[in-house]
């Protein structure tokens, strides 16, 4: 897909987030709204998903390990013709499979995540088989910057330096804000690049809600040989509406009426 | 009863997964700087392109193995007991269980048997905190017929599955011969070892052995006939069985390495009490309590789990 084409997708992704999570009342608005253009880049221009070869073991893999932010994930599957669109509008309602974190219910969705600090390790696993077998399968995951916090992803990190899996690539979503408050006051990452060259990962740094830019550094993907790859993707929270960019309670706020007007607004 | 005390069922277990890793290259073992301790050096030798060491990294261990299993593979996760179900829990419960990925998540030394090395190395939580997680079957084979057919078994199942065994050597089978259909070994189907008329023992892993030593005692000094039941499956539990049992209305004592709490006998407690059945009833297992200092066998014997331990507590609870 061409970037300007990539471009209005995120538009219309954004207002269907925006949408579904004001139907539900619920949602992770914030981190949903900055993650949206890694995904889309993901699943419309790098990876080899669709609804066509997903029972095919050759399929890239995809695992969202900031589980939360669910709603970004879902409005592109339903794009990508893994479900009727429409079905969203269960989001959240007693006894539907589209509940607020990943599931395998949900046809397109690899694994059940929620839990911070376990994706990394699954896709591990995805990958190591993945050059065993030579099959040239490619994993991929997002990680949330809180959840960097956790030591499981250390532990992941160690693990798939030390296997060579420069068929793994995991991406931060970087919007530098956590439910308490930013990361530097909660628990600092910094200087993340070096910690993360230092566990054997090769590193980029892009604008993370620029469709060309993450295309250009996605393209290019593995950055080194024998080495996973990590990309820091600077985002904003909330990005695209102008009162929710930065502003910590859009965490999982919800607009109101009024402000989903707004929203709709700011985005056509 | 005739059996011969063999080997460990550590080693039964690495033995049965070469046999099974010969002829099956989807079988993968994942370990935690766990090679040696269990018994998995040859496999490693024979096998290396079928074992991934991950490190001293318990969350990791069960991370990575989700992955591997759900590219098709057989994951075999192999960790002390202790740290496997406890350090790795969440990872048990969201990545394995609640993702229904079918890892095979192997307790090693578990229970008491690091002895002396004391209760960080300890595993007598893992049935009560893996009985509250949704979709997994908890195994503890009591002898090397019973450890051979678990790892068979698992090896073809399609979902969760946990079994947890020792390191001391152990029966070969407890119950003779296998081929007699009652003293089969089957995945979530009580094993029945011997009938007796007075009184039944339901154990499970290595504590069906005392039950089998105190019942001799009970059989040939006081004429108690005892029932045995090697309860190896602890989740599901074989509920048929047990209630045909209690139907006689005659005493049940169960016997576990594992805290009285949350066990197979508060397991099998709730069964009798919710089906209506006043079975005198008593549970054997580790008390609430920091437990003592010592080997396996002498930690046993403190508890009461033991030849000595076990004949005694029936005879005086009998006599009451």
């Amino acid at each position: 897909m061409e970037i300007k084409v990539l471009e209005e997708k995120s538009k219309l992704y954004r207002r269907n987030i925006l949408k579904y999570i004001y139907h539900a009342k619920a949602g992770h608005t914030g981190g949903s709204l900055s993650v949206i253009d890694i995904l889309n880049v993901l699943y419309n221009r790098i990876m080899h998903v669709s609804p066509e070869n997903f029972d095919s073991n050759l399929r890239d893999r995809y695992i969202q390990s900031k589980g939360h932010c669910v709603e970004a994930l879902y409005v592109i599957l339903a794009d990508k013709g893994f479900f009727a669109e429409e079905d969203l509008l269960t989001l959240c309602k007693y006894n539907s499979p589209y509940i607020g974190h990943p599931t395998k219910k949900i046809r397109g969705i690899e694994q059940n995540t929620g839990g911070l600090g376990h994706g990394l390790s699954i896709c591990c696993g995805n990958a190591l088989v993945a050059k065993k077998d030579k099959s040239g399968v490619r994993v991929f995951t997002v990680l949330g910057d809180g959840e960097m916090a956790e030591g499981s992803n250390w532990e992941a990190f160690m693990f798939a330096a030390h296997y060579k899996l420069d068929n793994l690539c995991a991406i931060l979503d970087y919007n530098k804000l956590q439910i308490t408050a930013p990361n530097a006051e909660v628990m600092g990452l910094e200087p993340l690049n070096k910690k993360l060259e230092a566990f054997g990962w090769a590193v980029r740094q892009v604008d993370g809600n620029n469709i060309e830019a993450l295309t250009q550094t996605l393209e290019s993907l593995p950055f080194e040989q024998s080495k996973p790859s990590f990309v820091i993707a600077h985002t904003t929270k909330g990005k695209g509406i102008s009162y929710m960019e930065n502003v910590l309670k859009w965490h999982h706020g919800v607009p109101n009426a009024e402000q989903y007007e707004m929203a709709l607004a700011e985005l056509n | 009863m005739d059996y011969t005390i063999n080997k460990a069922n550590l080693e039964v277990f690495s033995e049965t997964l070469q046999f099974l890793a010969e002829q099956d290259k989807d079988i993968y073992v994942i370990t935690s700087d766990s090679r040696g301790s269990g018994k998995l050096v040859s496999y490693g030798q024979r096998f290396p392109e079928q074992i991934v060491e991950v490190g001293i990294a318990e969350q990791n261990l069960v991370g990575v193995a989700t992955g591997i299993a759900s590219m098709g593979k057989k994951a075999f996760a192999v960790s002390p007991a202790c740290f496997l179900t406890a350090r790795a829990l969440e990872q048990i419960k969201n990545d394995v269980c609640y993702s229904d990925n079918p890892v095979k998540l192997i307790g090693i030394s578990a229970g008491v048997s690091y002895g002396a090395l004391g209760s960080t190395h300890h595993s007598l939580h893992d049935y009560a905190v893996l009985r509250a997680i949704n979709n997994i079957t908890i195994v503890a084979p009591a002898d090397n017929y019973e450890t051979e057919q678990a790892i068979r078994q698992a090896a073809t199942m399609t979902s969760p599955v946990y079994i947890r065994f020792g390191k001391k050597n152990m029966p070969d089978s407890l119950s003779g011969a296998s081929g007699n259909g009652k003293h089969d070994f089957k995945v979530g189907r009580g094993r029945i070892i011997q009938e007796g008329t007075d009184l039944t023992f339901i154990a499970t892993g290595e504590a069906v052995l005392p039950c089998v030593q105190a019942a001799e005692v009970l059989a040939n000094e006081h004429g108690i006939n005892c029932t045995i039941v090697s309860m190896h499956t602890i989740k599901p539990l074989d509920n048929t069985l047990i209630m045909e049992i209690a139907a006689n209305g005659k005493p049940i004592i169960t016997v576990e390495e594992h805290s009285i709490y949350g066990g197979l006998g508060e397991a099998i407690g709730s069964l009798l009490l919710q089906n209506g059945f006043r079975n005198p009833f008593k549970i054997v297992g580790l008390p609430d309590d920091h437990t003592v200092s010592g080997s396996q066998v002498e930690i046993f014997e403190h508890y009461g789990i033991s030849k000595k331990g076990l004949s005694d507590t029936v005879l005086t609870w009998i006599k009451k």
